[in-house]
């Protein structure tokens, strides 16, 4: 029955048709994803308009990283390096951080796809190719950073070390080098971000704070988070506490940062590069 | 004809019964209705609850001696993600809303259950500013009207959300679109145009209620001869910006509409549009039949930090005197004439670094030390400005005028932008200032005679939440941490708060349905109804 066998064949060749599909279509995808403006640098121009309105709030300006977001210049993202991560990212935001959804947070507009391409076209033409390899010995430094230097005590990488500070594993891609030095040389002049809670404006600071209890003990430690009423905190011993405003003696918070100021009598410039060394080295796995 | 005792009893009981258990809507709100809403405390006939801009409840039942016990009685899901910055009506027992990409729905007020759902289909290249936002709707007759994201003006049928007319006011593709609630006055349906980011030609429109045929649009960039064509430099006038995005009042007694307007585009460069660029940054005094211009009063001249002045401006009679007040964005609080628009008096309600003097006629002039310059100055206000969309309130009771104040300080840069049709055009970025303090944020008592701040309640950080007084003697606001809160209005001391886990970014409201007071406000992407147990 030729009827059949035609049959037949059309199944197979729909089946043999579905199977390259499948396995050509993510390299096609990928393929189709392209930036439409690539290269262009009258697009670039417009991009870097739409960054400064859009972006340089947080990735400062020139895209270099504010004290907030990343330096986006470098050619490796900690969240994908090709067009349609940058895409993705831009445009959906990046899910557990605080890079919002194109136009969900009131910063900057709401971008049409050709605009966030433009952006992306802007941060293709500053990319810079090869960052230059750290300075420091990242296994010294790492040596450091669980030993001498003693901020293992406080800040915990890939999974290891205190809770008191922001966990350290992504910082190396998250901030500028020039931040990071800002951070351990004067740690209260920008304090960390903490919760970031996805309907609220601004996020939760690493500020210090001492409770005094009804019964008079006082309790010093770090804001995991407050509102009018109620403050969640971290003690130096990483109990965590929760208060009602109105039921303790006292709360005094203040912008101090809790972590001691690494100056050069405790860590030396070259013990510092090396630390640093080895938070961009984790931080780029 | 007669109608024996013993039925006619039976009759009233049955009207008694059906009050008591069934609400019969009668949507019809009639122009009288809007002018005596202070005569339906029930009802929430306009964004700010009345044409004055009060955003004052008569309802008392709820008070300061028993707000302790309020309670959430409902809470209706958007399942829409981004700001809700809505502020719902209430005609006869059912809450007629907006949410996030420009949908609308009708509740049963008393239950928060849904009678119907609207969806404006928008298109995929929509440009709104800051957020797909929409600030409520307002009533007139049997039907509600939306401004839409995409430029739109549609009037729903308010018992089935059909569509009655749907007109496009302008090009969405040129970065017109609409947030504000309309106003509806007479057989007028009026709003204004939002896109101040894009270099638009802002405007005021007046629509019939029951055709959609505009009646009136009032440019408020003017045009070649027309007055004020000057203040701009060559060509700039054409993409001056200016928009009008958020509600005005009316007065009756002059049949005048007062409109605040926005920021002139681009927003934080002045170069290339010298002069003082009316009317930006203005409330006006238009008529509203006409839309013809009556007076205007400029708050920021030449602005270069995108202070627009669309705050809610509130009508305030004392005596023989017929004032009208703002708390600015720009920091400052203004009390005007209302016959003329002539400037009483003007203070600072938070912090401004921006002017130091005040010209001839008392208004506030910038110093040099403000003027954005391509590495970033800082300036108090910040971007956001000491307050913003976010509404305020007056109770002649307590005779202080309430505002949500933000303190925020930003550095201003600026840099040359080209115009393209439909780019987001501000000529500029702003930060954070590294050296400034953490923002933060306060609900403000002013009295509106003398300007002063009387006493402030702190939040810890900024809110977009506006505020509601009542005649409980109470006041309500919500916070950035999600709290919903109760002061006493005259001393600004919390009185209750409850946890609705979401910012705020709405100004509460009031209603009652069967005697049964509510009070109302969206958080998160939820809205919420609170009343006593």
């Amino acid at each position: 029955m030729s009827g059949h066998k035609v049959r037949g064949q059309r199944i197979f060749r729909l089946a043999l048709a579905t199977a390259v599909l499948v396995l050509v279509a993510p390299s096609l995808l990928a393929d189709e994803i392209r930036n439409p403006f690539s290269g262009d640098a009258k697009a670039a121009k417009s991009g870097e308009f739409e960054f400064r309105i859009n972006c340089a709030f947080c990735h400062g300006l020139g895209a270099r990283g504010g004290g907030r977001g990343p330096d986006l210049t470098r050619a490796h993202k900690r969240h994908g390096d090709a067009d349609a991560d940058l895409f993705q990212n831009i445009s959906q935001g990046i899910p557990g951080t605080v890079m919002p959804a194109n136009g969900t947070n009131g910063q900057g507009v709401g971008m049409t796809d050709d605009e966030i391409w433009q952006i992306i076209t802007y941060l293709r033409s500053i990319q810079v190719q090869s960052p230059g390899k750290p300075v420091g010995n990242a296994a010294h430094g790492k040596e450091l950073f669980y030993g001498d230097a003693n901020c293992a005590s406080c800040h915990m990488v890939e999974g290891s070390g205190g809770r008191l500070g922001p966990d350290l594993t992504a910082v190396g891609t998250a901030r500028t080098v020039d931040s990071l030095v800002e951070s351990v040389r004067t740690p209260s002049k920008r304090l960390a971000w903490g919760l970031t809670e996805s309907t609220k404006e601004f996020a939760q600071e690493y500020r210090t704070v001492t409770v005094v209890t009804p019964d008079g003990r006082e309790i010093k430690g770090v804001t995991l988070n407050e509102d009018q009423f109620s403050l969640q905190m971290m003690d130096t011993a990483e109990h965590v506490h929760l208060f009602e405003k109105d039921k303790v003696r006292s709360i005094q918070e203040t912008r101090e940062s809790l972590m001691p100021i690494y100056n050069l009598t405790i860590l030396s410039d070259p013990d510092l590069d090396d630390i640093i060394a080895f938070l961009l080295g984790v931080g780029t796995k | 004809m007669t109608v024996p005792m013993n039925k006619l009893r039976g009759l009233c009981l049955l009207a008694f019964v059906s009050t008591l258990f069934a609400i019969e809507a009668h949507a019809q709100v009639t122009f009288e209705r809007l002018l005596n809403a202070s005569n339906e405390p029930q009802n929430w006939l306009t964004y700010s609850g009345d044409y004055a801009g009060n955003r004052f409840s008569p309802l008392d039942r709820v008070n300061t001696s028993n707000v302790n016990s309020l309670t959430a009685k409902w809470v209706y899901q958007t399942a829409a993600t981004g700001k809700f910055e809505t502020t719902p009506l209430v005609v006869d027992g059912i809450l007629y809303a907006t949410g996030q990409d420009d949908r609308a729905f009708a509740l049963d007020a008393r239950t928060g259950r849904p009678i119907w759902l609207f969806q404006h289909q928008l298109p995929s290249d929509i440009r709104p500013c800051c957020g797909r936002v929409n600030r409520g709707l307002a009533v007139l007759s049997d039907k509600v009207f939306l401004g839409t994201l995409d430029a739109h003006v549609i009037a729903l049928d308010a018992k089935t959300a059909n569509v009655i007319w749907d007109v496009v006011s302008a090009d969405y593709k040129e970065g017109y679109s609409y947030t504000v609630a309309p106003l509806a006055v007479k057989n007028l349906v009026i709003l204004g145009v939002s896109g101040g980011e894009y270099g638009i030609r802002g405007f005021i429109d007046a629509y019939d209620a029951d055709t959609g045929q505009r009646k009136w649009r009032f440019y408020t960039v003017p045009g070649p001869g027309e007055p004020g064509h000057d203040t701009w430099e060559g060509d700039s006038w054409k993409i001056g910006g200016a928009p009008a995005w958020n509600t005005g009042v009316y007065d009756a007694k002059t049949n005048q509409i007062f409109w605040p307007t926005g920021n002139p585009s681009p927003s934080n460069r002045g170069e290339g549009r010298s002069g003082d660029n009316l009317y930006s940054n203005s409330l006006l005094a238009l008529d509203a039949d006409t839309g013809k211009l009556n007076w205007y009063f400029q708050f920021t001249k030449h602005d270069e930090h995108d202070w627009d002045a669309t705050q809610v401006p509130i009508m305030i009679d004392s005596g023989d005197k017929h004032l009208i007040a703002q708390a600015n964005r720009n920091g400052f609080f203004y009390l005007l004439d209302r016959a003329t628009g002539k400037l009483l008096s003007t203070n600072a309600y938070a912090r401004t670094t921006w002017s130091d003097s005040k010209d001839a006629d008392g208004r506030p002039v910038p110093n040099q030390q403000s003027s954005p310059t391509p590495e970033g100055r800082t300036v108090c206000p910040g971007a956001l400005g000491a307050t913003n969309w976010m509404a305020p309130s007056f109770d002649a009771r307590t005779n202080l005028f309430y505002v949500t104040a933000r303190e925020q300080c930003d550095i201003f840069s600026t840099a040359p932008q080209p115009y393209e049709v439909g780019h987001a055009y501000y000529g500029s970025a702003y930060f954070p200032s590294d050296k400034a303090e953490p923002y933060w944020g306060a609900l403000r008592a002013i009295d509106p005679a003398s300007g002063q701040v009387k006493w402030e309640f702190r939040h810890i950080s900024p809110t977009w939440s506006g505020v509601l007084s009542t005649a409980g003697g109470l006041l309500f606001t919500g916070d950035a941490e999600g709290n919903f809160i109760a002061l006493d209005a005259a001393l600004g001391k919390p009185l209750w708060h409850f946890q609705m886990g979401g910012a705020v970014y709405a100004s509460p409201m009031a209603f009652a349905v069967d005697g049964k007071e509510y009070v109302a406000i969206a958080a998160g992407s939820s809205l919420y109804a609170f009343g006593l147990p």
